[in-house]
């Protein structure tokens, strides 16, 4: 299966290249996008007969985290339709593509080029989930302010500054697209460095230069390609190749890890500790407290959550490494471990929010069916679903389904950590990586027991 | 037409259509077509309460209702005409036709508990047109009285034992027809009654208690179990979240009355009155209860009850509230 170019498929080739498919996918997007927006704004105030609460925050959020990242990396990311509003001004066109520009296609500054602006969007909408979550006119705003900013970035900034340095989503999506069995990447790079005009990164009359500022010859790793599929377009060589590869193939590249990117990997794995505590844990208090913005109760929440998240568990899995180098009587430095061995809490960090976000979305899915009858909650029954009664689904099956997910994400974040730590930091003494492996197996068996106790 | 062009209608019908279409939708509602179809929202008071709040109908019109939630799960009634209730739930639509023979200002009103500002869900509708049955226009006793009901009404006695009225039974038959009428057990607080009777003369030879037996004996005659059990529903239903079921002035909205939090009354609020208390109880009329009942507290937070009680209902309700302090035979 490693290495089937999707893109060269005889199918599957004009439906990249052409701009309708994907056009239609995210204007039909862009559609239950301003749905939600309208519907936040000025539909019932009861979630789950909102459609900005159900489709939003659990078909959406089911298909993002369940399939779209797991499957496809940044797949959703090709067809979201917060940016593109914003680009679609930018280009001047929707198909285009033309050379006429509206904004003043400023460069990103050097020093935000980074995801530590995302990683920071991410916790402020996280701090205020309890509400977000609930509450439609606060997530109708959020989807408003989304994509006025990702407009207005792409009125300020040369392509897709939003997608690539701000949204909340995307960073997290980046993160986790590492693991996706598919990749865009060039076929032949002797080619690309032949090819003087450089049209993947320009743009030519077929297509624009890539909006996520990627050279694709130097891509390496999933975390920034958007899946757009314009240098499918204006790679006058084909030489662009959509593969099919083994599950988390980028995490093998050492080359390629940066601090922003090991800190998202503890933000996520801390958020998603607290979401299941605060969303499907059995006290009442922390959920009011979650709830409660503004007030000082809050305040501390907010406090602990940050410390939590930004110092505890870093600190923990630093001392873990740190331990880790004594038992392996290692004398690399433990900084650069602890950034390199950081990235295998992907794995578990996406089998965390996957066995979360089991938790509730096959409990809450039949509440889609009514809010897409009836999106404002006003009574309407559009497509004759609206009476269809909350009936939990699976609910046998998803302990089951949430304890092996579970175990496969910890199972998979010991092995990327052996791994690691034997291309970084010990060699090839499987003594050497096994001592240093096991304090970091220990973290994360304990942060896997504390999911199970929480979610099953 | 080029591709961009119908690419940019396909934009514009997601961003515009949308939100167009939603409106459009909202506004060809049934009442477009049919001025008599009407649709209710209910939101919890401090949200807005029934929208729209006030109807006109004419007599003999049919309204046709369609009532539905934004919030939570409410209730849809109408004063004193005695139809059933009508749950409004969120996110669905209940219809309900409403034909009104006589005119005036009718009250509809929120038959849940869906906050503690509940009782201010209310609305009108002013149905239009001529007195069929002309009838002069009923002062509540309180206002024939020229009663305070702002007032304090301390009881100036107060027996050493719940009065009961079944000990009074036997002697009840002594007593002057001018204790017996319904003007004397609606104008007199029982503390009042008890004071007339120990002063009468026939009754000297009686024991304090005994007239306290007989003052309950007379509050019961003037009582059906009828009107009782549906004063007790009526309680249960509307009085006790506030007053408590035991008429210890301690419901579950009590608190929130305390503490001053309902800022929307303008001014503070006070504790629900406690009915166990004979100090105060007794030192009340029937005529001054009724009168609290459908005028409700000034600047307590106490609702009034009027428009919503018929004149039997709010005498039941009375009647029920002395049975937190004497025992009825009824």
């Amino acid at each position: 299966m490693n290495g089937l170019d999707l893109a060269g498929l005889p199918v599957v080739k004009p439906m990249l290249r052409s701009r309708w498919p994907q056009l239609l996918v995210t204007v039909l997007a862009l559609g239950g996008f301003v749905l939600a927006i309208v519907a936040g704004l000025s539909g019932t105030p009861v979630g789950n007969r909102n459609f900005s609460i159900v489709v939003v925050w659990i078909a959406w959020w089911a298909l993002l985290i369940l399939v779209a990242v797991p499957l496809l990396g940044r797949g959703w990311c090709s067809v979201c339709p917060i940016p593109a509003p914003g680009e679609w001004l930018q280009r001047g066109a929707v198909l285009g593509p033309r050379r006429a520009r509206l904004g003043l296609g400023r460069r990103w500054p050097r020093r935000l080029r980074n995801i530590w602006l995302q990683n920071a969007a991410f916790l402020l909408v996280v701090l205020f989930a309890a509400v977000v979550l609930t509450q439609p006119l606060v997530t109708g705003l959020l989807l408003l302010s989304l994509v006025l900013l990702a407009g207005s970035m792409s009125l300020v900034f040369e392509r897709r500054a939003f997608c690539r340095y701000m949204c909340p989503v995307g960073g997290f999506i980046g993160l986790y697209s590492q693991l996706a069995p598919l990749e865009l990447r060039v076929k032949d790079t002797a080619i690309c460095a032949a090819h003087r005009v450089k049209t993947c990164y320009t743009g030519n009359a077929d297509g624009y230069g890539c909006p996520w500022q990627v050279f694709p010859a130097g891509l390496r790793k999933n975390t920034n390609c958007g899946l757009c599929m314009e240098c499918v377009r204006t790679c006058p060589y084909d030489n662009i190749a959509i593969n099919l590869r083994s599950f988390g193939a980028d995490l093998h590249r050492p080359g390629e890890r940066r601090l922003d990117e090991a800190y998202k990997a503890f933000i996520m794995l801390g958020s998603a500790l607290v979401y299941a505590a605060v969303m499907l844990g059995p006290w009442g208090w922390l959920k009011s407290v979650a709830y409660a913005v503004g007030g000082w109760h809050w305040f501390v929440y907010a406090v602990a959550f940050l410390v939590g998240v930004l110092v505890l568990l870093p600190t923990a899995f630093y001392l873990a490494v740190r331990l880790g180098h004594a038992l392996a009587r290692s004398e690399s430095e433990p900084q650069r471990s602890f950034l390199h061995l950081a990235y295998a809490l992907v794995p578990l960090g996406l089998s965390a929010w996957i066995a979360f976000s089991l938790g509730f979305v096959f409990a809450n899915l039949s509440y889609v069916w009514p809010a897409v009858s009836d999106p404002m909650g006003w009574g309407w029954n559009l497509v004759g679903t609206a009476g269809i009664p909350w009936t939990p689904y699976v609910s046998r099956v998803v302990p089951l389904l949430q304890v092996t997910v579970l175990l496969a994400g910890l199972t998979w974040s010991v092995r990327v950590a052996r791994e690691i730590a034997a291309q970084v930091v010990v060699g090839r003494s499987t003594t050497r990586a096994a001592g240093l492996v096991l304090p970091l197996a220990g973290f994360m068996f304990v942060i896997t027991i504390l999911f199970l106790w929480l979610l099953v | 037409m080029n591709a961009e062009r119908a690419a940019r209608w396909l934009v514009l019908a997601s961003i515009v259509g949308v939100p167009l279409a939603v409106a459009f939708a909202r506004w060809k509602g049934p009442n477009l077509h049919d001025a008599r179809v009407i649709e209710i929202h209910g939101q919890m008071p401090g949200a807005g309460g029934w929208s729209p709040s006030a109807l006109r109908v004419a007599v003999g019109e049919t309204l046709q209702v369609r009532l539905t939630s934004d919030d939570v799960v409410h209730g849809f009634a109408i004063g004193r005409l005695g139809w059933p209730a009508i749950d409004v739930n969120p996110g669905q639509v209940t219809e309900t036709s409403l034909t009104f023979d006589q005119p005036g200002r009718y009250v509809f009103y929120c038959t849940r508990w869906c906050g503690p500002e509940h009782w201010r869900m209310r609305g009108t509708i002013d149905v239009i047109g001529s007195l069929t049955d002309p009838a002069e226009a009923d002062y509540p006793l309180y206002m024939t009285l020229d009663l305070d009901l702002d007032a304090a009404h301390p009881a100036t006695v107060v027996p050493a034992e719940r009065p009961k009225a079944e000990r009074g039974t036997s002697r009840g038959p002594m007593l002057g027809a001018d204790y017996l009428t319904p003007e004397f057990y609606r104008s007199q607080s029982p503390a009042d009654a008890w004071l007339s009777l120990r002063s009468d003369p026939a009754l000297e030879d009686l024991q304090d208690m005994a007239i306290w037996d007989l003052v309950a004996w007379i509050w019961d005659r003037n009582t059906t179990p009828e009107a009782l059990r549906e004063g007790e529903r009526l309680y249960r239903v509307n009085c006790a979240a506030c007053h408590g079921e035991g008429g210890e002035g301690d419901g579950v909205m009590a608190p929130a009355l305390k503490s001053d939090s309902l800022t929307d009354f303008g001014h503070a609020t006070v504790s629900p009155a406690a009915f166990n208390d004979p100090s105060s109880m007794l030192g009340a009329s029937p005529a001054l209860l009724h009168g609290k009942v459908i005028r409700g507290g000034m600047g307590t937070g106490m609702p009034y009850w009027g428009p919503i009680f018929s004149e039997d209902q709010a005498w039941a309700v009375v009647d029920y509230l002395w049975t937190f302090q004497l025992d009825r035979d009824s």
